[in-house]
């Protein structure tokens, strides 16, 4: 994270750049955890189904291994929650106290409607096994499933709401703004994008993660049964999620244009104004302003009018003008986020989306040439493949959200307006590191569970349901049922 | 400054059962986990106690968050004061709950006994600090902070930490430990019950004494606004309770004793919120500048968009965890876990050879049935 932000010198962050520094850190942790609950909550409810449905066990082996990965996954994503609901407060409470008749509405709506309901019927599922009918456990996991997508809406809408502020008046009394209507909070255009692309994307996310520790169980040869079944069944839903994906940032891209015209000119790094604007696909330069030129840029001819305006040669506004219309419009200032940032972030974020698509094209390819199980370079790609989602996931926030610098609510605050002022440097920095430690550790820990059990592989036997006889432990054999509990 | 009106009084009054909620549910997973240690013997004991809150500590935390985005939308000013203000000791909090949270999904991910005794050991301690944290904290907040006239506490943490909220903060930590050890009596079978119950009656005495202290300060403490009639009522309620929990272990009935130990946290949280109403946060340095609720406010359309949200959701969260608990109303007994291969135990036996039935070697009747599946 350092790494991206410029050092204009070797003076000490103020306390406004600690506190980004630390919010971005915690946001952005819990951030990759996220994604892979999303999608393997999904991905695990539908295998239950499957095995619901036909009783065939081995779709009961998938729904218990890859469970491990989920609950691991939800376990560390819930408690660097903990921390996100507090840190509006904690770092931002000018933010708060300016936004907060709006914003905090979706954040206790996303409480009340989707933390409950994912984190009561997670424990449900946990324990669950021998104790409810298999189709009201069933019911369970699809709960914490839709749970997780619901709690992602809501999230959505109150950051689409920063990015796009609607629904709201500024009170010249209270001097802040509030909240006029909830619906079109709840509808804004911004989050009628960002949630499928979000969403899509944490799909892509747990497919790509079970496409890759199959792929490696495959190259190893062992449980071929569950790691094959696996492997097929995910590729084309993969497919599909990883299609939308690039088709809602498309349509995102296009909307960005009209609704924050500067952020689409950072990603693309377009300095001047004009028509039948090409697409950069490459470029390193010094990203100044008045840039003499970049030192390599490799453009597509027409592209960025094309996405941005849908016609052959629309006009695609540059930094420089929209700089100065901002200043005109909100008074003197720099209006410009750093746009090496922009450029890069945007630029991985849509080359894994491309790279994704075509890996998963290429993995159908070989499936239905039934040569899936034996391309060993495809399996060794696909392991590789894993990480590419959570480099889009990752990339992505950052674009969205530096992009937006200096407002944190576009065209009504600066996030220079919206720190904690009492909060000292002191302070910040000892919740920097102490979180940096913390969650250092639980990446490492969770990162060593993670790898032990895609060691270790699924049950390679069929294994016993005693789901049957609910609260029995049938013929006095072993209960299993606790195998995801502790 | 106008009284608060019907909505902002709603407001209070549900954040005040949110709070209320998340205490009395998350108080006896403190307690709980606080006594791992204490009241497991061996493996199987801890097991079996860490399975007692399994499957329910999650959805309780949620109350914790429920009350947090409750107060940003319905009192922004309370939730940017109270937070940004309470910084350090926040973050102490946030820290143990982390801990303590990811303790209990670690702890028997891997086989070796340092593994194991770390994560009780972060797990004991992530409870006390949390259970400690949150009454130090609640005590500050109705005795009020330093604070400028733009609600900005200027309190460092260690102007958190003077005698009165300190016996806040023991206050609560005895109180959970009680409440934890009944829960464990009420949700075991075997000899930790009574292991369970005299810890219990040890703790519920204590807190006793403490919550009887701590209550009269609160009575005499000028920063709190003078006496209020009806705040002494509902604490010298929360203590009767809590002297009654003590008696009725006494006689083995756990049931009553957690019931009444649940009353008398409730309790005990009521008696401050009806002490801190108008008020969201005072502030000790100067009167004038105390946020009251009504300063604190967000509008009533958005707490009237919140009302409705809340009358719809409100029952259902009830439904769904009420019917949770039922269905692990359960005891569990060491009998219960000696049948059961630990994950861990699965785990070890894949990926050897052939031996995935090595889970089922262990001191166990021979698996003779086919799969059973079909
Ligand atoms: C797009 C999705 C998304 C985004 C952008 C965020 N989260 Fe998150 N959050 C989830 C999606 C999610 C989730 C999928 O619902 C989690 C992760 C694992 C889980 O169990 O729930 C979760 C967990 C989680 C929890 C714990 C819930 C529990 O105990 O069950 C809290 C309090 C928050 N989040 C709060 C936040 C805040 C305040 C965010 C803004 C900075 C935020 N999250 C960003
Ligand atoms: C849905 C909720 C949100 C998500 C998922 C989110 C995510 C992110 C991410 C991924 C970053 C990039 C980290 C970095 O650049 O270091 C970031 C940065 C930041 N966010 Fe957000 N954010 C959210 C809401 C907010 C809110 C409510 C605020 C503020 C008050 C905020 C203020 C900031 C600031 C100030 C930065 C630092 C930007 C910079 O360093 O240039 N964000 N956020
Ligand atoms: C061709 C591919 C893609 C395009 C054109 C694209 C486009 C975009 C755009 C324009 C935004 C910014 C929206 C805003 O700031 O308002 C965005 C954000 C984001 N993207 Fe992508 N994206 C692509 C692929 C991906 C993939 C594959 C993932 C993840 C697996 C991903 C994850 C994200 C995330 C998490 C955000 C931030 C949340 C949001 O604003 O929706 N993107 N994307």
């Amino acid at each position: 994270m350092d790494g991206v932000l410029p050092a204009p010198s070797f003076a000490p962050m103020n306390t406004l750049e600690l506190a980004r520094l630390q919010f971005g850190v915690t946001t952005v942790f819990h951030f990759i955890f996220v994604p892979m609950s999303i999608g393997l909550a999904a991905w695990v409810a539908y295998c239950q189904t499957r095995y619901h449905r036909s009783g065939d066990e081995v779709y009961l082996r998938m729904t218990r291994f890859w469970g491990k990965f989920m609950l691991l996954s939800i376990a560390i994503g819930v408690v660097t929650g903990i921390v996100q609901e507090f840190q509006f407060g904690m770092n931002w409470s000018q933010y708060s106290r300016y936004v907060g008749d709006i914003f905090g509405a979706p954040l206790a709506m996303e409480g009340l409607a989707a933390f409950f309901l994912e984190s009561t019927f997670v424990g449900l599922w946990i324990f669950g096994w021998n104790r409810l009918s298999p189709r009201v456990h069933l019911a369970t996991i699809w709960l914490t499933a839709f749970g997780t997508v619901l709690s992602a809406y809501f999230i959505l809408a109150a950051n689409s709401w920063m990015q796009h502020p609607v629904g709201y008046t500024i009170n010249h009394v209270t001097h802040r703004a509030e909240l006029k209507s909830i619906f079109a909070v709840l509808g804004n255009s911004t989050v009628l994008l960002a949630f499928p692309h979000t969403v899509f994307g944490a799909l892509v996310t747990g497919g790509m993660l079970v496409l890759g520790i199959s792929a490696f169980g495959l190259l190893r040869g062992r449980n071929t049964d569950v790691f094959s079944r696996s492997a097929r069944t995910v590729l084309p839903l993969t497919l599909v999620a990883a299609i939308a994906t690039g088709a809602f940032g498309h349509a995102q891209g296009t909307l960005m244009e009209k609704q924050q015209p500067m952020k689409m000119a950072a990603a693309e790094a377009l300095y001047t104004t004009t028509k039948g604007a090409s697409l950069s696909v490459f470029a390193v330069g010094p990203f100044e302003r008045h840039p003499k030129r970049l030192n390599t840029d490799i453009r597509i001819p027409h592209l960025l009018s094309i996405i941005g305006t849908a016609s052959w040669n629309g006009q695609v506004k540059g930094i420089n003008q929209i700089n100065a219309e901002e200043k005109a419009k909100y008074g003197p200032g720099d209006y410009v986020p750093i746009v090496g940032v922009t450029y890069w972030t945007f630029r991985l974020m849509a080359g894994a989306g491309v790279l994704l698509v075509l890996l998963a094209l290429l993995g159908l390819l070989l499936m239905r040439r039934a040569r899936l199980e034996q391309a060993r370079w495809f399996q060794r790609a696909a392991i590789a493949g894993a990480a590419l989602p959570v480099v889009a996931n990752l990339t992505g926030w950052i674009f969205t959200e530096m992009g937006r610098q200096p407002w944190v609510v576009y065209g009504l605050l600066k996030t220079s307006q919206a720190n904690s002022p009492l909060v000292g440097s002191g302070s910040l920095i000892i919740t920097l590191l102490g979180y940096t430690l913390l969650y250092g550790v639980l990446l490492i820990v969770g990162g060593r569970l993670f790898l032990r059990e895609i060691k270790h592989g699924p049950e390679s036997e069929p294994v016993r349901d005693d789901s049957e006889e609910p609260g029995g432990k049938p013929g006095g054999a072993p209960r299993e049922d606790l195998i995801l509990a502790y | 400054m106008h009284d608060p009106n019907f909505l902002q009084t709603l407001w209070f009054a549900l954040i005040g059962v949110l709070w209320i909620g998340y205490f009395v549910l998350e108080g006896f997973d403190f307690g709980v986990g606080m006594l791992i240690r204490a009241l497991g013997r061996d493996e199987t004991d801890k097991r079996m106690i860490i399975h007692t809150i399994g499957p329910v500590w999650d959805g309780n935390e949620v109350w914790l968050l429920t009350a947090g985005g409750a107060t940003f939308a319905a009192f922004p000013g309370w939730y940017a004061s109270l937070f940004s203000g309470f910084y350090l000791a926040l973050f102490l909090i946030l820290a143990a709950l982390i801990v303590r949270g990811v303790s209990f999904e670690f702890w028997g991910k891997e086989d070796s006994p340092r593994w194991r005794a770390t994560w009780e050991w972060t797990a004991v301690v992530g409870s006390l600090l949390a259970a400690l944290l949150w009454g130090v904290g609640w005590a500050d907040i109705v005795h009020g902070v330093p604070m400028n006239a733009a609600h900005n506490v200027t309190a460092s943490l260690w102007d958190l930490l003077h005698p009165y909220a300190l016996l806040g903060g023991l206050t609560t930590l005895s109180l959970f430990l009680a409440h934890g050890a009944i829960f464990l009596s009420l949700r075991t079978r075997g000899e930790i019950v009574a292991r369970a119950r005299a810890v219990a009656l040890g703790a519920s005495v204590a807190s006793v004494v403490l919550m009887g202290a701590f209550l009269l300060w609160t009575a005499l403490d000028q920063n709190s606004g003078g006496v209020k009639v009806s705040q002494q009522v509902v604490a010298a309620g929360a203590a009767g309770l809590a002297a009654a929990v003590p008696l009725l272990l006494r006689r083995a009935r756990d049931g009553w004793a957690f019931g009444l130990s649940a009353g008398a946290i409730a309790l005990l949280f009521a008696s401050l919120f009806v002490g801190l109403f108008p008020n969201a946060l005072p502030a000790s340095s100067a009167h004038a500048n105390d946020l009251t609720l009504v300063a604190a406010s967000s509008t009533h359309y958005t707490q009237t968009v919140m009302t409705v949200v809340a009358v719809i959701f409100v029952p259902i969260v009830l439904l769904y965890q009420g019917w949770t608990y039922w269905v692990f109303r359960h005891r569990l007994g060491r009998d219960d876990f000696e049948g059961t291969p630990t994950p861990i135990a699965v785990l070890s036996s894949l990926g050897r050879e052939g031996a995935s039935a090595a889970a089922h070697e262990r001191p166990l009747p021979p698996p003779a049935e086919p799969p059973a599946t079909a």
